[in-house]
């Protein structure tokens, strides 16, 4: 059980660290707290899976430490790292019983053969393997392949973290879910230091305390699933989580007022840097249809019905905008007026969060 | 995969199908057609059954000459595959190196037969060829158009130097094909470089080394050319092959009769050690 | 916690260490491949060096560089047509037989990777005991198989007769890469109104090109090092290069400068077709079922 410090890793596989802009990672800071569940969050080639391979050791940062509980890993290999690590297809040694594959990393460190049947047994026991124990790995389903290679990093009395690169891609959507809760109970009982690299923004939300939201070799927030939904501090985080994602007005401060295309709103009393580029960001529900005038008029293009609520495609001067609507508000057709939620409006200056209006105001 | 029923498909094996028929089935009647005749001269024939079957198996050197051709197989099996194996582990797997690697050990895989022969006869010349020179300067008395040891050494060394390359490249092709995962799995699980050939490289070769054995095997118990350049056989018969003894009896001698029984049953050995391997190398990927 | 600074100095000791005890695996990896590649390339320096040699040099000097090297044997080969047309022979009809091979394989492996039909597996494996048949078996019936079809002695003849080994193997590396593409594919293509012939050439061809690629180049190999077939089935006007050298051999005493030149040409295209295929060679089999 450890505490993980990633101290400003930045990476390039060329190892040539001269160009800021073709770096894999770009000066990455991070505390995984000690028993924490965190989710690595980001889009294809975000460097998310390169820096889980460097905890885990596989992949040496061109620069920048690694630190276990203030021990510094970086020049230490895997296997001196204690870490368990499962990746996106079952890794496993075919010609082997499950069993064997349970003890292998035991037998490669020469424990002891009766502690090793002993680990087996209450690893086997854990993950509900116990009855294929003696079957040839090779012809097992996905999830149970994914939960012997789990064993496999579990199986070592002194692990330190789990590591999960996308380990639910090749199961099946009705497997999923059980396998998911079984890794969250497995992280629950052994209070293990878990990080979870994927790119679908629900598994990441249900599974971790944490999410780190990666793009371009650059962490853009750590924060609670909450906190990345209410208030992403990045433009792109916005975007990204939340489907449909965040709406984005661009914007102009004018007095005291917000100037948008189709309408304005009392400016907050927070000044932003003058020059910057300001948006407005709004989630598709902090926009609601209002019965009196609000100097915001929408246009309705089109309804998506998705059961409890509807998205409704909107149009508020040339911007083009998602409304989140319950199925039993009444829908306007036409041009109507909406109210923007003032708890839930943003002001983003060049991408980055300033405040929303309201506390902003008071 | 999952396939789809349709015997339409014999459409598309058709055009295969006949230039193979074409090729095998009309040679093949010929040859059991003379297996089972006397031929005296042109119309004069007679059906005489399975005689000739009966004289080519006592034949002393048709056995002695089978002896012979097990032996090569086997030995030229058990140098080259753990051989090709080895050398593919030692290549880098991607990258300008591994390219140039593969150019210039895939070279003698394109070298005419009779030119392989050509070189080695005259490369392993112990009065002017390196190797020849080389093997004498080290110590051993070695000659091979006077030694048969000298001669087994030298085809063994030449069928290595030309057809290990295959096996290397199959090898090459299995370990490229084990996804990185494997390896990075292995290192966290501590397990030595021993360990991951072992549990890891050698599984996942089974597949392409089952195909290397089969051509190997093949293809060194029919080898007929390159003995046949270098040494024509001998010194005295300690060289001749099933294949040199075939063309001798049906091209020197033109016995057409014994020459068409060796033949077949020249192929159904072939054809029953091929199926052995394949038999076993298939069960034992799957126990 | 220990500062960076410090823990940097514990961890680099260990790591000079292991940078050392890397470095000398990669030596000894890189020596043993290159005493592999040395012990590959001196028989084919020994045959360069003859060419370059007289026969009575060849014969004479056991030196290791050419003694009075010269172009000469060369010069020959390129002066005399039954040298240079035996050349073009050889190329003839083992692109013949490679197109041919193609031609024939490429439907039959479609089927096998994308249909069940009665006898499928025993079609093939029938297929493939035609790898297994010693071509010393078919010399005589061969020779009066393409007498008596008029097409002895013509590039045909030994580019059809090739097809018999070729052909099983190429069905069995195109099915390997074929069955590597997923079929809905295929689906997909003839819902959108393709014919079976257009998708298969403008859609699905391109997709397996490297193992056209591959395949073509083991269906030259192949036809391009065989002897005793080549030798059987012509005489003069169609003689490959192949059976120039062994002709050469008997008839006139060994002129071995002259021979080695002759290989070097032989090896020559080999090289070049190996150039062109480096990178998918490796994939070539791994793709291909057992």
């Amino acid at each position: 059980m450890a505490e993980i410090t990633i101290s400003d890793l930045r990476h390039a596989y060329d190892g040539d660290l001269s160009d800021p802009s073709k770096l894999a990672l770009k000066g990455i800071n991070h505390v995984w707290r000690d028993g924490g569940a965190y989710a690595l969050l980001g889009p294809s080639g975000c460097g998310k899976s390169s820096m889980l391979n460097m905890i885990s050791g596989l992949v040496r940062p061109t620069a920048g430490r690694i630190l276990f509980d203030g021990r510094d890993v970086t020049d230490l290999r895997p296997e001196e790292r204690n870490i368990a690590q499962v990746f996106q297809f079952p890794v496993l040694y075919d010609t082997m019983t499950v069993a064997e594959n349970l003890a292998f990393p035991l037998r490669n460190r020469r424990i002891a053969p009766a502690q090793i049947t002993r680990r087996v047994n209450e690893v086997a026991e854990m993950l509900d393997l116990g009855p294929l124990l003696k079957r040839r790995a090779a012809g097992l389903g996905a999830a149970d392949k994914q939960k012997i290679s789990l064993g496999r990093g579990l199986v070592r009395e002194d692990v330190a973290a789990i590591l999960f690169d996308e380990p639910l891609t090749v199961i099946d959507p009705q497997v999923k879910f059980d396998l998911r809760r079984k890794l969250k109970l497995v992280h629950e009982t052994l209070k293990l230091t878990l990080v979870y690299v994927t790119h679908d923004q629900s598994e990441a939300l249900t599974f971790a305390d944490q999410v780190v939201v990666m793009s371009h070799g650059e962490v853009m927030q750590a924060a609670t699933p909450e906190e990345l939904y209410d208030r992403p501090s990045h433009s792109f985080v916005g975007r990204f989580i939340g489907s449909p994602g965040m709406n984005f007005l661009p914007c102009a401060l004018d007095g005291n007022q917000i100037r948008f295309d189709g309408g304005t709103i009392p400016a907050p009393a927070l000044a932003p840097r003058p020059g910057s580029q300001l948006t407005l960001g709004l989630r598709p529900h902090a926009i609601q249809p209002a019965d009196a005038p609000t100097g915001i008029t929408a246009d309705l293009i089109e309804v998506e019905d998705r059961g409890p609520w509807r998205i409704a495609d909107i149009a508020i001067g040339t911007n083009h905008l998602k409304m989140k609507l319950k199925d039993d508000v009444p829908l306007p057709s036409g041009s109507f007026p909406v109210r923007f939620d003032p708890d839930a409006t943003l002001l983003y200056a060049d991408d980055l969060l300033t405040g929303d209006l309201r506390h902003a105001q008071a | 995969m999952h396939k789809l029923d349709d015997n339409r498909a014999w459409l598309l094996i058709v055009p295969v199908f006949a230039l193979v028929a074409f090729n095998a089935i009309i040679p093949l009647m010929t040859v059991v057609n003379y297996s089972v005749q006397d031929i005296f001269g042109p119309g004069q024939r007679a059906f005489i059954g399975v005689e000739w079957f009966r004289e080519m198996l006592r034949d002393p050197t048709i056995q002695a000459a089978f002896i012979r051709q097990m032996v090569f197989s086997g030995l030229v099996l058990a140098i080259q595959i753990p051989l090709g194996i080895a050398i593919a582990l030692l290549l880098p797997r991607s990258g300008w190196k591994s390219s140039l690697a593969i150019i210039l050990i895939a070279i003698p895989l394109l070298v005419p037969f009779n030119v392989v022969g050509t070189i080695w006869q005259v490369y392993a010349r112990p009065e002017i060829g390196l190797l020849g020179r080389a093997i004498n300067a080290v110590g051993f008395d070695y000659n091979y158009t006077a030694s048969p040891v000298a001669a087994w050494v030298t085809l063994l060394l030449m069928d290595t130097w030309h057809w290990t390359p295959l096996v290397i490249l199959l090898a090459f092709a299995g370990l490229c094909s084990i996804p990185q995962p494997y390896y990075q799995a292995a290192r966290i699980d501590g397990a030595s470089r021993y360990a991951i050939f072992r549990y890891i490289e050698l599984p996942k070769l089974k597949g392409v080394m089952t195909i290397a054995v089969l051509l190997r095997f093949m293809d060194s118990f029919m080898i007929y050319t390159e003995p046949f350049v270098v040494t024509g056989g001998g010194p005295g018969s300690s060289t001749t092959f099933l294949s040199i003894r075939l063309v001798n009896m049906a091209v020197g001698q033109f016995d057409l009769g014994p020459a068409a029984a060796f033949s077949l049953m020249y192929f159904l050995v072939i054809l029953l050690f091929s199926y052995v391997f394949y038999t076993i190398l298939k069960m034992n990927s799957r126990a | 916690m220990m500062s960076i600074a410090e823990t940097t100095l514990v961890a680099a000791p260990l790591a000079r260490k292991r940078a050392r005890s890397g470095g000398r695996r990669r030596a000894i990896t890189a020596s043993l491949l290159g005493l592999f590649l040395i012990f590959q390339a001196l028989p084919i320096y020994w045959i360069v060096r003859m060419s370059l040699m007289t026969p009575a040099n060849v014969l004479s000097r056991p030196d290791f560089l050419p003694v009075d090297p010269s172009l000469d044997n060369y010069r020959t080969i390129f002066s005399d047509p039954s040298w240079y047309m035996s050349f073009v022979n050889q190329i003839t009809y083992v692109c013949l037989n490679t197109v041919i091979s193609l031609a024939v394989a490429l439907p039959a492996a479609y089927a096998f990777s994308r249909y069940r039909f009665i006898g499928d597996k025993h079609v093939f494996f029938w297929l493939f005991t035609n790898r297994m048949a010693p071509p010393a078996v078919f010399l005589l019936p061969f020779f009066q198989l393409y007498s008596a079809v008029g097409l002895f002695d013509t590039p045909w003849a030994v580019a059809l007769a090739h097809t018999l080994f070729v052909v099983p193997l190429a069905v069995w590396i195109l099915e390997g890469f074929m069955s590597g593409i997923p079929r809905e594919i295929d689906e997909t293509a003839l819902i959108d109104g393709y014919s079976l012939p257009r998708f298969f050439v403008t859609i699905f061809m391109p997709l397996i090109a490297s193992g056209v690629g591959v395949t073509a180049f083991f269906c030259f190999m192949f036809s391009w090092i065989e002897l005793l077939l080549a030798r059987t089935l012509t005489s003069v006007d169609a003689r490959p290069i192949v059976v120039t050298m062994t002709r050469t051999a008997s008839s006139s005493g060994l002129d071995w400068g002259l021979l080695a030149a002759a290989g070097v040409l032989t090896i020559l295209p080999g090289v070049a077709v190996i150039w062109f295929v480096r990178n998918y060679i490796a994939k070539g089999f791994a793709l291909g079922r057992v």
